[in-house]
């Protein structure tokens, strides 16, 4: 019998198994399962369909109201109301509308619903950003979560892993989304399409947890099924700060087999943009030219947390955004938000001439609060740069990190923070 | 089953984004939704698809977000069978989740925008009618077969919890 990989332990784990290996199909069992209200409505038509009327544990099922929140139309608000609905008949503990909460990838964990060991699936791709943690977790559609919500089980075919091996120390200001771009950028968008992307090695020690939860969510990105990090003291001091309960830790056996190997020497990295209308359209600074921009928007799953508010701020302090660009600031959670307050980022943000959203994916998916107009560039720390995804489709996105998006907001063009 | 039409032929990478923008999320309305199915990539789509039409891209077809949207625009529009050479695994979970049928295909990328092809599922063989040459393709595994023949997961599902 030979290794396991994380990922495969995890699921071998939660199928009853001893053992797994690659292209297998089992059934396992599910220890956190999330929609949002986008994907919670049409979850709930199939489970009142099929006739269900109980779910499987009314404390394992997330309903977080992120997307098109606070409601941008009639639509959206009846599609909170249904999920708030169903949530309350049902008795399901972790119901969250605007204000209580935030962006679902960036509340759970910092609510310390997710933990290392566990099996998520969640109705929205980006809901393999936990892995960061060390748990297997993918996105699915809404079919899978209305079952799992009534079985607490999924089906998987167990993946090949792909190795991403960390070495070296990132030069200042390099940070996760560069990390994830650059790997995109060498592999492609389907480069690891069914794969499970496992992060290890010594450069792990150069990431904190808001890098890590970028790198494991743009895994979708290269076509991952999940991307998993191996956990460390730096994952364990996370949890232990915002998570109660116990955590099991799973780590890939020496002879565990990988499907593929890379080692990617963090030192090397420079800032990344992702051109239009592919992640896998990688440029380093000295391609990227001089386009003129209209608009940066610094938020997401990808890149809303404090430590990209503090990225951003660093490099809009007293400084202004470029006349006629609009800079769009949405910290991912309440608490982000709060801590924006009470720590002045905000009042950076806000004499720098950006303004300041509540929580919500909103311009990221081209739902509201900065949609973009004919012909209108975007630089954006969000995850994807597909035709229309933000707007028009004739409009641009150009992908980066925190610190870089700041920079072109104040040059009104694509920039690094050194030229700040 | 068999499944016979005209192609819309795209190319690889495509998204869900362009198969329903996120603008038409606010609704799970499955004519509402074919409507604006392609309206992204292709504005006369929806306009000129017909009932058993097919859809053909190259790799990695139905890439990005999770929305179950995209195969429910897909199958609402009437189409009969999506190939690709390959699919992102979201959208490819999602299309047996709900029935719609897909198939992997290495010559996809040949079948030309026009074309009329037929793809007989029991036999595994995809025709091209108009280039008068035909393809294998690989069976789906027993698990996903036996969701595609309750015609989907839930009823699938259902049947196994002794739910009917």
């Amino acid at each position: 019998m030979k290794g396991m990989t994380m990922t495969e332990k995890l699921i071998a784990l939660h199928c009853g198994k001893d053992y797994v290996v690659p292209g297998e199909l089992v059934m396992a069992n599910l220890d956190m399962i999330l929609a949002n209200d986008i994907t919670a409505p049409l979850a709930i038509d199939e489970f009142e369909k099929a006739g269900f009327d109980k779910v499987f544990d009314k404390e394992k099922i997330a309903l977080i109201m992120d997307h098109f929140v606070p409601c941008k139309d009639i639509k959206s608000a009846m599609q909170v109301q249904k999920t708030k609905k169903f949530a309350a008949k049902i008795g399901i503990k972790h119901f969250y509308d605007a204000g209580e909460a935030g962006i679902e990838h960036a509340f759970l964990p910092e609510k310390g619903l997710v933990k290392a060991g566990d099996m998520i699936i969640g109705a929205d791709s980006h809901t393999c950003t936990y892995g960061a943690l060390g748990a297997f977790a993918s996105g699915v559609g809404s079919t899978d979560f209305a079952v799992a919500m009534r079985t607490g089980q999924s089906w998987f075919k167990v993946p090949k892993s792909i190795k991403f091996e960390l070495v070296g120390k990132p030069k200042r200001g390099i940070c996760g989304k560069d990390i994830i771009l650059h790997i995109i950028g060498m592999i492609g968008v389907d480069g690891a399409r069914y794969c499970s992307m496992e992060f290890v090695g010594e450069g792990l020690k150069h990431l904190n947890m808001a890098d890590r939860f970028t790198i494991a969510n743009m895994a979708i990105e290269a076509g991952g099924k999940n991307g998993i990090f191996e956990v460390d003291e730096i994952t364990k001091q996370y949890l232990d700060e915002h998570c109660s309960l116990p955590y099991n830790v799973v780590k890939a056996d020496k002879d565990a087999e990988y499907f593929q190997t890379y080692v990617i020497d963090l030192s090397k990295i420079d800032y990344q943009v992702a051109f239009p209308h592919l992640p896998e359209n990688i440029k380093k600074p000295s391609e990227w030219g001089s386009i003129p921009i209209d608009q940066v928007v610094i938020g997401s799953c990808t890149n809303g947390r404090y430590e990209d508010m503090v990225a951003a701020a660093e490099v809009l302090k007293g400084k202004k955004v470029a006349k006629g660009l609009k800079c769009i600031i949405i910290p991912a959670t309440m608490q982000t938000y709060l801590d924006c307050v009470k720590n002045g980022l905000a009042e950076i943000f806000i004499n720098a001439g950006a303004l300041i959203s509540t929580p919500t994916c909103g311009p990221c998916l081209g739902g509201y609060m900065g949609i973009l107009a004919d012909g209108e560039r975007c630089v954006s720390t969000t995850n994807r740069n597909f035709v229309g995804r933000m707007g028009h489709i004739n409009s641009e996105i150009y992908l980066a990190s925190p610190s870089v998006a700041a920079a072109s907001s104040i040059l009104g063009r694509l920039a690094t923070p050194e030229e700040i | 089953m068999i499944a016979q039409g005209r192609v819309f032929k795209y190319g690889d990478n495509v998204d869900t984004d362009v198969i329903i923008p996120a603008r038409y999320l606010n609704t799970q309305d499955h004519a509402e939704l074919a409507s604006h199915c392609m309206e992204d990539i292709d504005i006369n789509f929806a306009k000129e698809v017909k009932c058993g039409d097919i859809i053909v891209g190259g790799n990695n077809f139905g890439c990005g977000s999770s929305r179950e949207h995209a195969p429910i625009a897909i199958k609402a529009s009437g189409v009969s069978v999506v190939i690709a050479n390959s699919f992102a695994r979201i959208f490819y979970r999602n299309s047996i989740n709900i029935g719609l049928a897909i198939v992997e295909c290495d010559m996809a990328e040949k079948i030309n925008n026009g074309d009329i092809v037929k793809v007989d599922f029991s036999k595994g063989i995809v025709y091209n009618i108009t280039q008068n040459w035909q393809c294998d393709v690989p069976p789906f595994p027993e698990f996903i077969q036996n969701i595609i023949q309750n015609n989907g997961y839930i009823n699938s599902i259902k049947k196994s919890l002794g739910e009917v």
